[in-house]
């Protein structure tokens, strides 16, 4: 099963465009989104090597898997993140400094004020998925909305991930289900992950549709996503999209992936990143050219580093915080220790 | 002699492990070439082949559960779970299966399994990465908890708990990991796995602590010297089962207890220590028994971490509050 793509490494067209892909605002949109996530991830690793913010994990090379699962969205769906997606939550409004908050270690990141039913990332792997079966059985109930997971290679390999696959296809649940197919999970490249052919060959054990397609390219993502939002949403029940993308960068910062990876096999992959072809393809076809670069780059520079700037003026909530929103009112039992943390 | 720190006692006796053991066999996430993430592992692939030192897919079940078919068929598997935080998924197969294979079998099959994993917080880790949450699986009957307090005692409790014949679950105190050196002889001598030890003998109070909330106990005994309160501090050591006859014997002679854990205090492992002293030294007892933990709360982020942990100020306060009283 070939990965489906509409743009090559280098931009040339390869299959009839979709139509919003043939829109130079929509593609526009796609870029700027794109870029905006690896300015982000730029300035959130700078933050962290200066100890300004807390361990972070870069969406760098795979901003068009994030990207193009978030646009294929209506607003009431509903996205359900691994922690790296980020180019994906700032699509659907959550605001740099927000995710700056969360990664800096405050969980007032995760209470955004834009997509209110999206769900914060999900760390613990997989466990995003029975929880997306779950919107989703609650969309199926009032015929409202989809749900999109997304999580990596290595999420596949957990029960989480087939069982609630299965749940899907069993009660043809309005959700889909979308693998970043970075092809490393941590030090495990995909080869050792699993011997399946494809990712989205597991779907076929859940009875459900499963296709792979390049995650390189967001035109691909955003299409095969459509689609599959779409089934959902006409009551044909759930999806697999494997996006095969590329890690250009360590697992995490805390990670050092030249103790167990190639150098030269990072280098092979930067060629086929996903900026560069959608950039291509706009300078070839929808008169891109440097202003608009520079300005973009600007903006996405200004934007990012006035959102630092207030992420890093944000004073740490008082210690009391622990227990605001333990429950919806704190048991006296509880609230008793509130005040001993109070006085440190 | 080198000094080595806790993560370097532990490789220590993982390599001893594997060279004097051939059915010893290490799983996990990323511990082969990349050493396993806090680097316990580091080199052993290497040495040993990536036969015995095993990268696991992404599966804590398949972890857990590989162990426990795997040690009840003749192999010695210690397996690594990256952060306890992801190791609710296998207690499913350490309490239903592990803990449970000999009394279900009554004696014919058994599983000597070691999960290790390292817990509990302050080194600014993110989210899931930082809990304590030790008393779940002390609450698991056929089940050894060990925490090792120093990079000797992690050498020793590690081997011990290799050797032995059940599961036992080995929680890394990851503050410690790298946090001082000590020499280590690499001997190959295991301690004993159920013993608490007494670091610090002291006639005014007892205080009992395990992992990384020994550097606060530590500071509160040796402030409180200064104040010329004589303190005895305890390393529990084994959470399960627990010494009591040296936990009791230390209150019997000191009359005064406090108890420092990281993790919550409801249904802590502090409470069990309480209720057995009040159940067996209340003639010897000077004071109630006060416990000095982590708040019932969900383990906050890194910007709240250091509120959340229990703080050498908090230990003091509660031995002179227990001073005071008698
Ligand atoms: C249940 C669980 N086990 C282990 C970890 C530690 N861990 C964090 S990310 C990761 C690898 C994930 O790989 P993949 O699913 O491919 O996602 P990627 O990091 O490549 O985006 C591991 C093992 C975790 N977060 N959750
Ligand atoms: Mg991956």
């Amino acid at each position: 099963m070939p990965e489906t793509a509409f743009l090559d490494a280098r931009g040339e067209v390869l299959r009839d465009l979709p139509d919003f892909a043939r829109e130079p605002e929509t593609l526009r949109a796609l870029y700027t989104a794109m870029v905006r996530a690896r300015t982000f991830d730029a300035k959130a690793i700078a933050l962290q090597r200066t100890g300004r913010l807390g361990t972070y994990a870069s969406s760098l090379g795979q901003e068009a898997v994030s990207v193009g699962v978030a646009a294929a969205m209506a607003e009431e769906d509903v996205f359900l993140p691994s922690f790296r997606e980020h180019g994906g939550q700032l699509w659907r409004g959550v605001t740099p400094e927000e995710l700056f908050l969360y990664w800096g270690g405050d969980e007032r990141g995760n209470d955004f004020a834009g997509p209110r039913q999206d769900f914060p990332v999900c760390v613990p792997v997989a466990a995003q998925f029975p929880h997306a079966a779950g919107v989703a059985l609650a969309m199926q109930q009032t015929g409202e909305g989809v749900a999109v997971a997304i999580g990596g290679d290595g999420a596949t390999s957990k029960g989480d991930f087939y069982e609630a696959l299965n749940v899907v296809g069993a009660w043809d649940l309005p959700a889909v289900f979308v693998i970043n197919n970075n092809q490393w999970a941590i030090s495990m490249p995909r080869t050792e992950q699993t011997r399946a052919r494809t990712l989205a060959d597991k779907a076929v054990a859940a009875g459900l549709p499963g296709e792979q397609v390049d995650g390189n390219d967001v035109i691909a993502v955003r299409e095969a996503t459509a689609r599959a939002i779409g089934r959902a949403r006409g009551g044909e029940g759930g999806t697999l999209v494997e996006c095969v993308s590329y890690r250009l960068g360590d697992h995490t910062t805390a990670d050092d992936a030249s103790r167990y990876r190639d150098d030269a096999e990072v280098s092979a992959h930067w060629k086929e990143e996903p900026l560069i072809r959608l950039r291509n393809h706009l300078v070839a076809e929808h008169g891109w050219g440097k202003a608009e670069e520079d300005a973009l780059l600007r903006s996405c520079h200004d934007e990012i580093e006035a959102a630092a700037e207030r992420y890093l003026a944000t004073a740490p909530q008082p210690a009391r915080a622990m227990f605001a929103h333990l429950y919806a009112s704190l048991p006296e039992d509880v609230a008793a220790q509130a005040g001993e943390a109070g006085d440190g | 002699m080198a000094e080595h720190t806790m993560i370097d006692a532990i490789r220590m006796a993982l390599s001893r492990a594997l060279d004097e053991d051939e059915t010893v066999i290490l799983f996990g996430q990323d511990i082969g070439i990349d050493g396993g993430v806090f680097r316990a592992t580091n080199g052993l692939m290497q040495r040993f082949g990536s036969g015995r030192v095993r990268d696991t897919p992404l599966s804590e079940t398949v972890i857990a559960g590989m162990c426990v078919g795997a040690a009840a068929h003749g192999l010695r598997p210690v397996a690594e779970i990256q952060f306890m935080g992801f190791l609710y998924s296998a207690i499913d197969q350490l309490a239903n299966h592990a803990a449970r294979l000999r009394n279900r079998t009554r004696g014919r099959l058994s599983c000597p399994m070691v999960l290790r994993a390292p817990f509990g917080g302050g080194i600014k880790a993110p989210e899931h990465h930082s809990e304590s949450m030790e008393a779940m699986l002390a609450h698991i009957p056929g089940l050894r908890v060990v925490v090792p307090g120093s990079p000797t005692r992690a050498y020793g409790l590690l081997l011990a708990a290799i050797r032995d014949p059940d599961p036992v679950v080995f929680l890394e105190p990851k503050r410690l990991y790298r946090a001082g050196g000590e020499p280590v002889e690499d001997t190959g001598a295991a301690l004993p796995i159920e013993q608490a030890e007494v670091l610090q003998e002291g006639d005014d109070v007892t205080l009992i602590s395990w992992g990384a909330m020994l550097t606060e106990a530590r500071e509160a005994v040796e402030t409180l010297a200064d104040e010329g309160i004589s303190a005895e501090l305890v390393d529990l050591s084994s959470l399960k089962p627990i010494d009591r006859a040296t936990l009791r014997a230390s209150v019997e002679k000191t009359g005064r207890c406090v108890i420092v854990h990281e993790a919550p205090l409801t249904a802590g492992l502090g409470a069990e220590i309480a209720a057995d002293l009040a159940e067996h030294c209340l003639i010897s007892l000077l004071a109630p028994v006060r416990r000095v933990t982590g708040y019932d709360t969900v383990m906050p982020y890194l910007r709240l971490e250091a509120s959340y942990l229990p703080s050498t100020d908090r230990v003091l306060r509660a031995v002179r509050d227990v001073m005071e009283f008698a």
